[in-house]
């Protein structure tokens, strides 16, 4: 299906100025009955205009579709901006948005909007768009274009397309008089691949006001009733992938937001109350990016986000050094002052933001290619953002490891944490050490707010509702160990969306609590400890 | 949870303004010892923490108003003087803050609240000191205090309306029904509410799947599966009574798991245009939003609040606002709000609580949503139109469903047991308890 809005234009335009050939065969009444109050009265014009198969109503329709369709002084217009049309006619109509009155679509007329393009583009030349048409019509074809899905079916020559067409055949078949017929009809739609389709099945177990089944036919019943334990059993699988799945994603949101933590908290022992605020400051720092992209660059907005992730990386990461050098460095080994300064340092940043950009949350949107979703089969599908965050949090941790294992910095850092005293006596200079780490830690919180700014608000208060579960991931993975932190963040996530199901978001979290609460109380270093002499301090 | 913010702006130069617009407008002659009398207002809205999202602009539409009222020549000859507090978003320090602006600032009236926590707080200091309050916002009823003035919907001015709308053929005809909401008492008193309405239709409880999530919950992957896997059942529609924050991450879910509106539909009522600017709106074109007011609604009345705001917005450098401004429902239900009261001091010929509460009653406003909104001469909440609009591809509204006219307001939901032998008058003991 062609996205860009011009091709439609081009089309109508074409069609219009009586270029295409079918242009006469419209039915102008139907055109006409599209602007009608009731929108009874427009689905049947919408009905007519199908039931004629003619291509020509496709611009016609899409344009409705678009809201673009108008009434002005009792003529149709179509068209957006300067460049309107009469619909019937083609002459060019002259006149301001305010004298446009666009007709207004529900969504009922969206349905039927939606199957009625699909019907007509059945007859497409490319193939990709009849294969969209038909897993359109596929659960939701209606009486009056069973004969195009069946000349379709007819001229039909791809496999799949045509497993399709017959899906959507039997979509309205199961409503046919003869029970021969509604049977084969339930009999096809057992393999289809959507929950709508079990809608449709179930429909015939409804009863009705005397207590008679919706389907009157008792082997036709029976069909129904092992169709929808043939789909039931074929969603199983997916369905527990799916879960799998959930799980995992929730758990690498954790992780991204808590990562930056292990390096401040876990490694460096600060207790900063603040890192929330970094993940905002990367989450706004997104935004702006994503604005300048906006205006400057508006051809490759898609592209805003791989330009982000340095961008919040390093200003997140300026804003914690800013904080070392000038507050936390005083306060090292001073716990209850570094927890109270930190905290008030994080009102201090969400008002800031709150001036500057509004205490409305912003809009960041997913670049097109993580939007809309990877379908699993049995009704689940994997939204591409959260798929790309997986990969993400598994790219930042290699990173993380990356530079604690490989670089010398990362044995600076490793040596300092594990004794402060005996590295600076080696010539380390610890200073410097400290408030590179904790840049580097604000920073990856930054990076934790690109992927939060992807599935959630961006708003002064985002940081407020990551700062806990981050301290509960860091604690519970162990203080000092990255590897805890992982397996405690993936962890909590399959749990929390495993018990979901059964017990709900809120006792679900709760639950989650309790369990923490209690394996700390049997384990105060958390899953790993560090060992040797130097743990404890 | 937050800290003290003491923020009281006295509104600075209000004074100066104030006096140029007299002589601009030369409505009154002799203000020579009246300058310095004014009538103050207190402004009651959290301006930091977790509803600062929401309730900033409700105070700057009432400043507006006040400022608009003040150009006009104040009421009974006197200017209005904003009195700001912030409360915070925390619930108690909107019992303090509202007994320092009745008791220290002596305002004849308080318009604020959002929350109903928050409003349940401040309710007691009010009745205590006799004091006058206007909520702005739709909420769940069962609630009726003399000293209140309730502007934004009750439980029949928008759940019910919604949900008769997408049992109707037009609406999709929905047979199944799943109640999402975040866990507090407007959710769940509105779920309430609408179970017993889905029963007396003849729903039953195995069609109704009633679902909340905690505060600011980002994650909705399984709720937005479990959705799908129920409406396999039957054609279904989802209530959502989730608050501000939680809205966009389930809104992005929904629209990147493939729900379509069309295919099941989520009414809202706690979103409008203000929550959708943190949204990219085009995968969710189709959902509803019920309320009493939309930003798209057309007429000149609505034009011309539109502009006030627009202009406003620009002159005072609101952030968000300046650039794109936006109008909702609360903050149509304030600038009402404000403007009846106007109109029954004068009509009073006081600013006294009682004799305010007593010129209130029947007052009529013409309304930005272009109806002649009044206020019921008993039961302190408003007459109001109700419009359902779905969601357009740029963050507005299309108004696809409206009632034919005002709609009296129920505090008392006759779909609570009990609730029939409530008076639908407030009390008036309640002021010496």
């Amino acid at each position: 299906m062609p996205r860009n809005p011009w091709w439609t234009i081009a089309l109508v335009a074409l069609w219009l100025t009586g270029i295409a050939p079918a242009a006469h065969a419209i039915d102008s009444a139907a055109v006409k009955q599209l602007a009608a109050e009731d929108s009874d009265a427009k689905i049947e014009a919408i009905s007519k205009l199908v039931a004629d198969g003619d291509a020509a109503a496709i611009p016609l329709l899409k344009a409705l579709q678009d809201e673009q369709l108008y009434t002005f002084s009792g003529r149709l217009v179509v068209g957006t901006g300067a460049d309107l049309k009469d619909a019937l006619t083609g002459e060019a109509v002259k006149a301001s948005s305010d004298q446009l009155e666009a007709i207004v679509i529900n969504n009922r007329m969206r349905g039927a909007l939606d199957s009625a393009l699909a019907a007509l583009r059945l007859m497409a030349p490319e193939r990709g768009v009849r294969l969209a048409a038909a897993q359109e019509l596929s659960a939701t074809a209606t009486e009056e274009i069973l004969p195009l899905i069946k000349r379709a079916t007819e001229r039909e020559t791809d496999i799949e397309i045509k497993t399709l067409l017959a899906l959507a055949s039997a979509v309205i078949e199961i409503k046919n008089a003869d029970p021969a017929v509604r049977r084969q009809a339930v009999q096809a739609l057992a393999l289809s691949q959507s929950s709508q389709t079990k809608q449709l099945l179930s429909a015939l177990f409804e009863k009705n006001a005397d207590g008679a089944y919706a389907e009157p036919d008792q082997a036709v019943r029976d069909e129904a009733r092992e169709a929808i334990r043939a789909i039931d059993e074929r969603f199983v699988i997916p369905q527990i992938l799916g879960t799998l799945f959930y799980g995992l994603s929730l758990g690498s949101v954790l992780l991204l937001a808590a990562l930056g933590l292990a390096i401040t908290f876990g490694l460096m022992g600060i207790i900063n109350m603040a890192h929330g605020e970094m993940l905002m400051i990367g989450a706004y720092a997104t935004y702006v990016i994503q604005g300048i992209f906006r205006s400057y660059f508006p051809g490759a907005l898609d592209a805003y986000i791989l330009a982000a992730v340095p961008a919040a990386f390093v200003t997140s990461g300026l804003v914690g050094i800013a904080l070392e050098r000038t507050v936390i460095r005083h306060l090292y080994g001073r716990p209850l002052e570094t927890l109270l300064t930190t905290w008030g340092i994080s009102l201090i940043l969400i008002q800031t933001v709150r001036t500057i950009f509004g205490a409305q949350n912003v809009e960041v949107a997913n670049p097109s290619w993580m939007s809309g979703g990877f379908a699993l089969g049995g009704d689940v599908v994997l939204p591409y953002n959260r798929v790309a965050i997986v990969f993400f949090a598994a790219f930042v941790v290699f990173l993380v490891w990356l530079f604690l294992s490989r670089t010398r910095l990362g044995l600076y850092v490793r040596a300092v944490t594990q004794n402060r005293t005996m590295a600076d006596c080696m010539g380390i200079p610890t200073p410097r050490v400290d408030w590179m780490t904790f840049g580097l830690g604000s920073g990856i919180a930054g990076l934790g707010g690109v992927a939060l700014s992807q599935i959630g608000n961006v708003g002064p208060d985002l940081g407020q509702s990551y700062i806990v579960d981050s301290f509960m991931v860091v604690v519970l993975g162990g203080v000092g160990q990255l590897s805890g932190t992982i397996i405690a963040a993936i962890g909590l996530g399959e749990v929390n969306k495993f018990l979901e199901p059964y017990a709900g978001a809120v006792l679900g979290k709760i639950f989650v609590l309790v369990f923490i609460i209690l394996f700390i109380q049997r384990r105060p270093q958390g899953l790993f400890a560090l060992k040797g002499r130097t743990a404890e301090t | 949870m937050y800290p003290v913010v003491v923020t009281k702006i006295y509104r600075s130069g209000l004074r100066g303004l104030a006096l140029g617009a007299l002589a601009a407008f030369g409505v009154f002659v002799s203000g020579f010892a009246q300058a310095a009398d004014t009538i103050k207002v207190g402004v009651l809205h959290s301006l930091s923490g977790t509803m600062a999202i929401s309730e900033t602009v409700l105070k700057d539409v009432t400043l507006m108003a006040i400022d608009e009222q003040n150009a006009k020549g104040g009421v009974m000859g006197k200017k209005l003087e904003a009195v700001v507090v912030d409360p915070a978003s925390n619930w108690p320090l909107f019992a303090e803050k509202a007994r320092q602006l009745i008791s220290q600032d002596k305002v004849a009236v308080v318009f604020g609240c959002w929350t109903s926590v928050s409003r349940k707080s401040v309710l007691p200091v009010f009745e205590e000191l006799n004091g006058l309050l206007f909520y702005p916002v739709q909420y769940e009823g069962e609630e009726l205090s003399k000293n209140v003035f309730y502007t934004g919907a009750a439980p029949n001015q928008q759940a019910i309306p919604a949900v008769e709308y997408l049992m109707s053929k037009e609406g999709g005809g929905a047979k199944r029904w799943v109640l999402l909401g975040t866990d507090y008492v407007y959710p769940r008193t509105t779920n309430k509410i609408l179970r017993a309405f889905l029963h007396s239709k003849g729903v039953q409880d195995k069609d109704i799947d009633e679902k909340y999530t905690p505060f600011s919950h980002t994650d909705y992957q399984t709720i937005v599966a479990d959705i799908k896997k129920f409406s396999a059942g039957g054609k279904t529609a989802v209530v959502s009574t989730i608050n501000g924050d939680s809205n966009v991450p389930f809104y992005k879910e929904l629209g990147n798991q493939g729900i379509k509106a069309k295919d099941v539909p989520v009414v809202a009522f706690s979103v409008g245009e203000e929550e959708l600017r943190g949204v990219d709106t085009k995968p969710l074109v189709g959902h509803l939003a019920a309320w009493n007011y939309f930003q798209s609604i057309k007429g000149p009345a609505n034009d011309e609040f539109k502009k006030k705001w627009a202009a406003y917005a620009k002159a005072k450098n609101l952030p968000g606002h300046k650039d794109k401004p936006i109008t909702n429902d609360p903050m149509e239900a304030a600038y009402i709000g404000f403007n009846m009261w106007v109109q029954a001091v004068e009509k009073a010929k006081s600013t006294d609580t009682d004799k305010v509460i007593v010129a209130m009653a029947g007052q009529t406003f013409k309304a930005p949503s272009g109806i002649m909104s009044k206020m019921d001469e008993k039961n302190h909440h408003l007459h109001k139109a109700v419009f359902i609009g779905e969601v357009k591809a740029d963050g507005q509204f299309n108004v696809v469903w409206k009632t034919a006219g005002p709609v009296k307001a129920k505090p008392w939901s006759p779909y609570i047991p009990g609730n029939d032998k409530k008076k639908d008058e407030p009390d008036l003991k309640t002021a010496k308890n």
